[in-house]
Order: C-alpha cells, then sequence, then structure tokens
C-alpha cells in the first residue's frame, strides 16, 4: 500500500499548504462584517470548472495510485512471471506525447487568438489520441497472439487491467475533446473556447503522467523503487 | 444596501446574477424528475435512500426473527440468513446512509448554507442521482436472479464471495459488484459538486471559518469519500475478473468440491488491505456529517454559540486525514506483522483525541444553555450518548489483544451499530425533524415524533446493549442458529428473544415515522420561514420552501458566523448570519 500511502500524503500536503492560506486560526465569533474574504485578497482565483478538474484528477489519480499499490502488493507472490512488453508500446506512447504536445499547442494559439491553429491542435491532438488507443489494442492481440492470456499469469492480469482502464480514462477524455472542437467549430470566437481548451490540454497531460508511471511499472524499470518503498513499510 | 465593492473580484458570485447564467427547467419533466436544480436531485437521493433502507430493515427484522427464535420460521435457511446479513449491512452503510448523508443532505443544505443558488455542476449532479437510482435498481434485481443475493457479508471477503456453496455466487455477487462500481461512479459525479460548490460558490462574506459545521462535516466527509472510493472500486473491478474472467488477483489455489479450481497465487488479504482502506474512512465519512449536523442542531436548540468552533473545525479536518492510517485494525487476525498491529493500534487510539474534543464541545454547548428539548434537540443528544458508548467499545476493540478474543462475537456487532449504526441514524432523524419544515414549509407532528424518538432510541438500547454481554459471552456473529452450545447459558437465548421483540417494535416506529413524513406534508402545522429562530444562512431564504435559485434576485451578504445566539445586548435572541451589524446600520444600510 506504499504507493496511496505516499499519494495520500502529496493530496494531504496539498490539502494542508491550502488550510493554511485559509486563516483557520480566525476568531468567527469575534469578527462582524464583509472585512474578510481571502478570496478578494488574492486577486483572481481559477475558474470553478478548472478547481473541479482538479478535484477530479485526485481522484483519478487515487485511483492509479490503488492500482499500483495492488499491484506492487501482487507482483512479491511466487507465481508472477513478468510478461515481455510488446514493442508497439513505445510507438503508443510516442503517439500519446504528440497528443499531448499538440494540445498544449492548441491551448497556446487559443491564447493568441488564433483560431486556425486550435482547430489544428485539437485534431491533430484527438487523432493521435486515437492511434494511441489502436497501437494499444494492437499491443493486446499481439499479447494475446503469444499466449499470454488475461488470466494465464497475474502480470497478465494486471497489464490487461491497467492498460484497459488508462484506456478508458483517454476515451473519457476524447468525448470532453469532441464537444470541445465542435463548440471551435461552431463559435469563432477563441475566446469562449480558451478554457475548455486548457482543460483539455491539463487532461492530456495528466493522462501522460499516468501513462508514462505506469509504463515504467509494466516495463520492470520502477522496480528498484518499489523495492525500496516496499522495504520503507515492511 | 451596502455598497460593496466585491463584484467585480474573480471568484466571489456577483450579487445579481443574470438570467442566463441560472439554469431553468422548461417542463415539468425537467423540473421535478430530470431536474438539476439540488433542492429537488436532494429530496430524489433521501427517498430513494429511504426506500432502499426500508428493505435493509425488512432484512434485519428477518434476521432478529431467526436469531430471537431459532428454529420457529422455517422459510429463513441458513443461506438465506446470510445473504440478509450482507444486504443489510451493504445497504445500510453503503446505500442509504453515504447516499442519504452526502446525496441527500449535502444537496440540500450545501448551497442554501454558503448561500449559492445551486451546485456548480448542475448537470453532472443530476447524472450522479441517475446512476446512483441505476445502482440501487441493479442492487435490487439481485433479490429476484437465480441463487439471489451475495451472502459473503458485506465485505465480500474472497475467495468465499465467488466461491461455489456461498448464496448468490452465481449472479448476485456479479450485479452486486457493478452496483458497487455504477455507486462510486455516481457519488464521484455528485461529490464533484459538493466540494467545489464549497470551495467556489460561497456568497461575498462566508469565509470558511464562518461556514457552518454541518458544511464543515459534508465538505470533509466528501473529500475523504472522493479519495477513498477509488479502493472499493478497485477492489469491486478484481474481484470482478476473477469471478468473470478467472483471474487470480485474490484468489488462491485451492480445492473446491474435490476439484482443483482454476485459480491460483492471488492474495485474499491485498483485497482486505483495498477494502478497508475504503472502509475504514467510510466509518468517518456517515460519521463527520453526523457529527456537523448535530453541533448545528445543538447550538440552535440551546440558544447558545456553539462552544469551542475553531478546536471543532481543527477536528473534523484532523479526523479526515487520520482516518486513512488506521485501515488495518479491521485485520487484527488476518495474520498480519505484529509490528503492522502495534502501529495501526496507535493511530486508531489517537484518533480518540480529536473525537472527544468533539464530545466534550457538545456538552460544553449544553452547558448552563437555554435547552429546548425539542425533538431534533433530543435526537441529538441521543445521538451524543449512543456515539459515546460506541465510541467506549471502540477503544477496546482498537487494542490488539483485547480485539483478538473478541473477533467476529457479537461484541463487534454491538459496538459498530451503536458507532455507526445508530448514531447517524440519530443524527439523520435530527436533521430532518430540524430541516423538513424548511423543505416543506410546514412542521412535522409533534406526537408521532415523541414517540418515533423515544421508541427508536430505547429500543435500540434495548437492541444493542445486550448484545455486548452476548459477545463477551463469545457468542459468535453470522451464525444462523447457535444450537446447544456448551458456553451459552439459556439465559442467553432469552436475551436474544428479547432483543428480537426490541427490534421488531424499532421497525414499528420508523413506519409511524414515515407516515408521519408524509402526512405532515399536507396537514402538518405551517412553519413559517424560521420556525426555531436560527441564525445560519438556509432560514433567510426569501420563501419557504426555498424558490429556484434559492435567493430571490439578490444573494445574502454574510457578516458574521453562524452561531450568534443570545448575544449579550442584542435585540433578539440570535442575529442571522446577513443581517449587518449595528455600525453599517447606522450608515444607513440595510439588508
Amino acid at each position: 500500500m506504499s504507493a496511496i500511502i505516499l499519494f495520500m500524503a502529496g493530496i494531504a500536503a496539498i490539502a494542508g499548504w491550502w488550510l493554511s492560506q485559509q486563516r483557520l486560526a480566525a476568531k468567527p465569533w469575534l469578527e462582524e462584517g464583509v472585512l474578510v474574504d481571502l478570496r478578494e485578497q488574492s486577486g483572481s482565483s481559477p475558474p470553478t470548472a478548472k478547481i473541479g478538474l482538479g478535484v477530479f484528477l485526485a481522484v483519478v489519480g487515487s485511483l492509479f495510485a490503488l492500482f499500483i499499490s495492488a499491484y506492487s502488493m501482487r507482483m512479491t507472490m511466487v507465481d508472477w512471471r513478468a510478461l515481455p512488453v510488446p514493442a508497439l508500446l513505445w510507438f503508443n506512447t510516442g503517439a500519446l506525447v504528440l497528443s499531448s504536445v499538440a494540445l498544449q499547442w492548441a491551448y497556446t494559439a487559443a491564447r493568441r487568438d488564433d483560431i486556425d491553429g486550435v482547430i489544428l491542435g485539437l485534431l491533430s491532438g484527438g487523432a493521435s489520441a486515437v492511434t494511441f488507443l489502436i497501437g494499444q489494442l494492437l499491443a493486446w492481440r499481439q499479447l494475446a497472439g503469444a499466449g499470454y492470456f488475461v488470466a494465464s499469469n497475474p502480470a497478465n492480469s494486471f497489464f490487461y487491467l491497467i492498460t484497459a482502464v488508462h484506456g478508458l480514462h483517454l476515451m473519457g477524455g476524447l468525448v470532453a475533446l469532441g464537444r470541445t472542437t465542435s463548440k471551435v467549430w461552431r463559435s469563432a470566437e477563441v475566446i469562449r473556447v480558451r478554457l475548455s481548451v486548457e482543460l483539455c490540454a491539463i487532461y492530456w497531460h495528466f493522462l501522460l503522467l499516468v501513462w508514462l508511471v505506469l509504463l515504467g511499472l509494466l516495463t520492470g524499470w520502477t522496480d528498484g523503487f518499489v523495492d525500496i518503498c516496499r522495504q520503507l513499510l515492511t | 444596501m451596502v455598497d460593496v465593492p466585491f463584484d467585480t473580484v474573480a471568484g466571489i458570485p456577483p450579487a445579481e446574477v443574470g438570467e442566463v447564467d441560472l439554469y431553468h427547467p422548461k417542463s415539468w419533466w425537467t423540473r421535478y424528475v430530470f431536474s438539476q436544480d439540488a433542492k429537488v436531485i436532494a429530496i430524489q437521493y433521501s427517498i430513494t435512500a429511504m426506500s432502499i433502507g426500508m428493505v435493509a430493515l425488512v432484512l434485519s427484522w428477518l434476521m432478529r426473527l431467526q436469531l430471537g427464535f431459532p428454529g420457529t420460521f422455517s422459510f429463513i435457511d441458513p443461506n438465506q440468513y446470510l445473504q440478509f446479513i450482507t444486504m443489510h449491512g451493504m445497504i445500510m452503510v453503503i446505500y442509504l446512509l453515504t447516499a442519504l448523508f452526502l446525496g441527500g443532505f449535502g444537496n440540500y443544505l450545501i448551497p442554501l448554507m454558503v448561500g449559492a443558488r445551486d451546485m456548480v455542476f448542475p448537470y453532472v449532479n443530476m447524472l450522479s442521482y441517475w446512476v446512483y437510482l441505476l445502482a440501487v435498481v441493479v442492487l435490487v434485481s439481485t433479490f429476484f436472479v437465480p441463487g439471489g443475493p451475495p451472502g459473503a457479508g458485506w465485505t465480500l471477503y474472497p475467495p468465499q464471495a465467488i466461491l461455489s456453496g456461498t448464496p448468490g455466487q452465481d449472479w448476485g455477487i456479479i450485479l452486486m459488484l457493478a452496483s458497487l462500481i455504477l455507486f462510486i461512479i455516481g457519488f464521484t459525479m455528485g461529490g464533484l459538486n459538493y466540494v467545489v460548490t464549497v470551495l467556489q460558490a460561497r456568497t461575498r462574506g462566508m469565509t470558511l471559518m464562518r461556514l457552518p459545521l454541518t458544511v464543515w462535516g459534508i465538505f470533509t466527509a466528501t473529500v475523504m469519500a472522493l479519495l477513498a472510493f477509488p479502493a472499493l472500486l478497485v477492489a469491486s473491478v478484481m474481484l470482478l475478473l476473477d469471478r468473470l474472467l478467472g483471474t487470480s488477483f485474490f484468489m488462491p489455489t485451492l480445492v473446491e468440491m474435490g476439484q482443483l479450481t482454476k485459480y491460483g497465487g492471488g492474495s485474499p488479504i491485498l483485497f482486505q488491505h483495498l477494502f478497508w482502506f475504503f472502509g475504514h474512512p467510510e466509518v468517518y465519512i456517515v460519521a463527520l456529517p453526523a457529527f456537523g449536523i448535530i453541533s448545528d442542531l445543538i447550538s440552535v436548540h440551546a440558544r447558545k454559540n456553539i462552544f469551542g468552533y475553531r478546536m471543532m473545525v481543527w477536528a473534523i479536518v484532523a479526523i479526515g486525514a487520520l482516518s486513512f492510517v488506521v485501515w488495518a485494525h479491521h485485520m487484527y487476525v488476518s495474520g498480519m506483522h505484529p509490528y503492522f498491529g502495534f502501529f495501526f493500534a496507535t493511530t486508531t487510539l489517537i484518533i480518540a483525541i480529536p473525537t472527544a474534543i468533539k464530545v466534550y464541545t457538545w456538552v460544553l454547548t449544553l452547558w448552563r444553555g437555554d435547552i429546548h428539548l425539542t425533538i431534533p434537540m433530543l435526537f441529538a443528544l441521543a445521538f451524543i450518548v449512543t456515539f459515546v458508548n460506541g465510541g467506549l467499545t471502540g477503544l477496546f476493540l482498537g487494542n490488539v489483544v483485547v480485539d483478538v478474543p473478541l473477533s467476529d462475537t457479537m461484541f463487534v456487532v454491538a459496538h459498530f451499530h451503536m458507532v455507526m449504526g445508530i448514531a447517524p441514524i440519530m443524527a439523520v432523524f435530527g436533521g430532518i425533524y430540524h430541516w423538513y419544515p424548511k423543505i416543506t414549509g410546514r412542521m412535522l407532528n409533534e406526537v408521532l415524533g415523541r414517540f418515533h424518538f423515544w421508541v427508536s432510541f430505547l429500543g435500540a438500547y434495548a437492541i444493542f446493549f445486550p448484545m455486548h454481554y452476548l459477545g463477551l459471552l463469545g457468542m459468535p456473529r453470522r451464525y444462523h442458529d447457535i444450537g446447544e452450545t456448551a458456553f451459552v447459558p439459556a439465559s442467553a437465548h432469552d436475551l436474544n428473544a428479547f432483543m428480537s421483540v426490541a427490534a421488531l417494535i424499532v421497525g414499528f416506529a420508523q413506519l409511524v415515522f414515515l407516515f408521519n413524513l408524509v402526512w405532515s406534508l399536507f396537514k402538518g402545522k405551517e412553519a413559517g420561514g424560521n420556525p426555531w429562530g436560527a441564525a445560519s444562512l438556509e432560514w433567510q431564504t426569501p420563501e419557504t420552501p426555498p424558490g429556484h435559485g434559492n435567493w430571490g434576485k439578490e444573494l445574502p451578504i454574510v457578516y458574521r458566523w453562524a452561531y450568534d445566539y443570545s448575544v449579550p445586548g442584542a435585540a433578539g435572541d440570535f442575529v442571522p448570519q446577513n443581517e449587518p451589524p449595528a455600525g453599517l446600520l447606522a450608515q444607513g444600510a440595510g439588508p
């Protein structure tokens, strides 16, 4: 459970930092009037949708941290046989990186009010994300073709499960991306969709980060790190 | 109007909301069925949760009939008994309490108490309810599929949960896990709303330290639930794959009915870790909203400001954080490393400190207060007593050496029913009696209410207090029929019969409560806008029940905390949160 504990410690640190800004030592029974509003002092606070996305990412992060915890606990059992990582995963990773870069580009274009750039970025980002998903499916087929079925070893089961959960989250993202793209298409005003584009880009970067961590785990690169964490807790 | 230059500041809602910013229902369907108004969603959540809760109540009757009069009711066989246990626990903890506190109370109270017009993502909020309803429908469907509902206990421990021989192994467990997954998805949608609304949609002047404790409790519980429910999701998905695809996440090598199963090498303990990483925070997910509601009820009905408001807030946050590092105290008998047990016993006992702080501050709020023994107050007092009772037995069970012999006895059943069954339900009832006038504009019937309170409170004690003694005798839980057992004296059977009769009577009192809810809706006394003389914002709405958008044309401005009762020198015995200070009034400003 070390991964989830580390993740929770991170969340607790962020929550603690935020709470420390909220004047929790105030004595509300002595304070009357409209004088204290921290949101006023901080100038402008982020838009509500962005905060919503941030909270959602914390939930998704907790989900993946728990999968990683379960993975690192299960892999110590004697029947674990690591499976060969298909070379295709590297191509897929490239596609996901490209997707993330394209959306970042779309966001910078949105800040410049460059509507063509936004559309180009969104479309190419979506296309490379779809490429990634197709690549993942092909990787599944390769593994199944080589005899690595879902139930034949826990390492296989985890591989299929974790890539599937990640893929599902990306598919959810594609729905949001599709809505954003159609919004851009319909309204010529970039300023109205800037936030949507930004949220898509943030979500994509997050899923890329999660994927890189998962890739490290599935390829066994992070085994040493996992061992250290395990020893810390046992 | 006070000239407050805040309207230009981003992040603080402007005083006037343009027509376009507020969602407007266009037909009967979107007003009452597919509504995006948090108040309607709250009522939908509450009705659904109470309906499914009635199913769990009937299940508890059946269990008590079997325990009190073994051998008398031939229609309850051992398999069914296990199914009743499982469904009773699962429904009460997740589909009733979690949904009612967060989906019901959260949806109704958060926007009103923070001075918002609605939740920040109303569409997602609506989806949340419908996914929850779907989860409940899938759950209920387990009663009608071949093999019936699962019977592995509400913890669904593998390997037992999915092996043949366990009731409901066929369809029941699959649907149960699917229902849990749906519930978690639905809850996440709602939870995002509750958290972000508290963060972003507070009206001007409503700082965090001016929030009523109910909002603090619901807010913290929601944050915890958002982070803890994924553990149940992971456990459910993996167990589902073990059952459906034959993977071995949790399933060890074992022989079933003389045949070696296809499973091998999995770890049942891994499931326990995941389950309790959710399961323990879950206890506080239902306790923290109850803490908040009780704080508000006590302050209002004792006409006294809450004692130690800051301590209350800090304790809520501390309990929320600590509850994530105590999960393995549910696993003392799983064969874990003794140092683990030591660590988790320590963290468990540390939680007693902030919890005790809360109990002391409630008692000190009551101290020399002008206590009105209204029905909400009676329930609040009952909550404190019950919670202290259940909390003290928690100290027993938190210690490894005491827990090991008491594990899997009726003592544990008595403990958790006191602390997270009866106590939160007392808060739910207190909350309903308190806010019903705001929700409907009418008071609940007083006589029926007092009857409901006394029968429920004394009856619950009649059921669960003797149960501790049965546990100390060593009477095991989850047994269909204990039979002739040397260490169980005949008097224990008499006690069981007594408890069963009490359970039937308590269940009956809940029917009276439901009748009261419906009857008072039409015949109840007119309540007016603020029948209890409460200071918090939800009682200051221009209309009762609050209209669409809650606040009429302008959002309220908050000038003080929510607990200004019996203020020396003030005109009335309470000062509403949105009443300007005397200085501002003198300058010609008005609300």
